[in-house]
């Protein structure tokens, strides 16, 4: 695989987990447990889907077919997204979504940490812009799950049981392949293995003031790297596609 | 749930140099959180540099029955107003 190639799927797979976890908290607008939670959370929404349109577009550009960053989130099939399986997850209840966004976030940021300072200018812009959102994001998700886990006996199992049921979608994070490869002896970009020990160093320091415990090493799920998604992808894109795919080329 | 958590005010610093000015309230069940909701909340269109949240009940004001004797007092010492100065041109926040 050539350097191009590689950059070309990593900016799309950046893009593809933003845009899906932006659609995901799309879903909760008007559905947030409190009125300040609900800005937060839209608030979030529009940050990743800021940070997809970036990726998209550049990922255009390295493409050089003339795509554009609505052609890669609303004209592409469920097969064609590279997005992880985690990011995909249903929101569940409050404790699921935070839990999902610990999980999440944490990597996220220090992916886009690493990145920063990665050889691609363009990609390394991105990161660092996208990297100031995400460290909020992390704050607001910790506190709230220490805020669930360190609760009441109720949100405690609740929290734990979160955790527990979205941790065999982590182990696709650090499952690195070919273009992962490329892009770390290539362009200095993020070690996997640096990252899954720092990341179970944070995760381990967060859930411990949440009073929960780490789950046991388990079987990990993985498939979102080459498109084969859980069974809840395919109605995500079908709400998230369908305005275009009946109206071609729509705009505001 | 927002039955069960505090009011806080919240305190909004435009920009350096000036002073914080009350934005408006958000309701939080931890100060850490009432932070975060004042950030999200009041500071979404670039309104700020700085946030304070106080706890609404530390809040200790005056009282509208005092207004006599606490504000009319001042309403008829117009020297005590700086309006006998002329200010230079290019002096703002004044």
């Amino acid at each position: 695989m050539d350097n191009k190639e590689a950059l070309l799927k990593y900016t799309l797979r950046l893009g593809d987990n933003a845009l899906v976890l932006a659609q995901r908290l799309v879903e909760l607008v008007a559905h947030g447990p409190e009125l300040e939670e609900e800005m937060a959370n839209a608030n979030f929404a529009l940050d990743y889907l800021g940070q997809a349109r970036l990726f998209y577009m550049y990922a255009g550009e390295l493409e050089g077919k003339g795509r554009k960053e609505d052609d890669f989130a609303f004209m592409r099939g469920e097969r064609e997204f590279s997005s992880f399986l985690l990011v995909e997850q249903p929101n569940g209840h409050f404790g699921d979504t935070i839990a999902r966004s610990v999980l999440f976030s944490e990597f996220y940021l220090l992916q886009l940490e690493a990145l920063r300072a990665c050889a691609d200018a363009r990609l390394a812009e991105i990161a660092a812009r996208a990297e100031k959102e995400i460290r909020y994001h992390v704050r607001h998700d910790a506190q709230w799950l220490v805020r669930l886990g360190d609760g009441t006996d109720e949100s405690h199992s609740k929290a734990q049981a979160s955790i527990d049921s979205l941790w065999r979608f982590t182990g696709e994070l650090f499952a690195g392949d070919e273009v992962d490869a490329v892009i770390r002896d290539e362009f200095g970009g993020p070690d996997l293995d640096v990252l899954l020990a720092r990341w179970r160093g944070r995760i381990a320091a967060v859930l411990d003031e949440a009073t929960l415990s780490m789950p046991d090493d388990c079987w990990m799920d993985k498939g979102g790297r080459t498109g084969r998604h859980t069974e809840h992808f395919g109605p995500l894109i079908a709400e998230m596609q369908y305005m275009q795919r009946s109206y071609p080329g729509l705009a505001w | 749930m927002s039955k069960d958590w505090p009011l806080y005010e919240v305190f909004i610093r435009a920009k350096s140099g000036l002073s914080h000015r009350h934005a408006g309230s958000v309701h939080a069940a931890d100060d850490e959180m009432a932070l975060n909701h004042a950030r999200d909340v009041y500071t979404r269109r670039n309104e700020g540099v700085s946030i304070w949240v106080v706890r609404s009940s530390d809040i200790v004001a005056s009282d509208p029955g005092d207004a006599d004797a606490f504000f009319e007092p001042a309403r008829d010492k117009i020297y005590r107003h700086p309006t006998f100065y002329d200010i230079p041109d290019g002096v703002e926040n004044i």
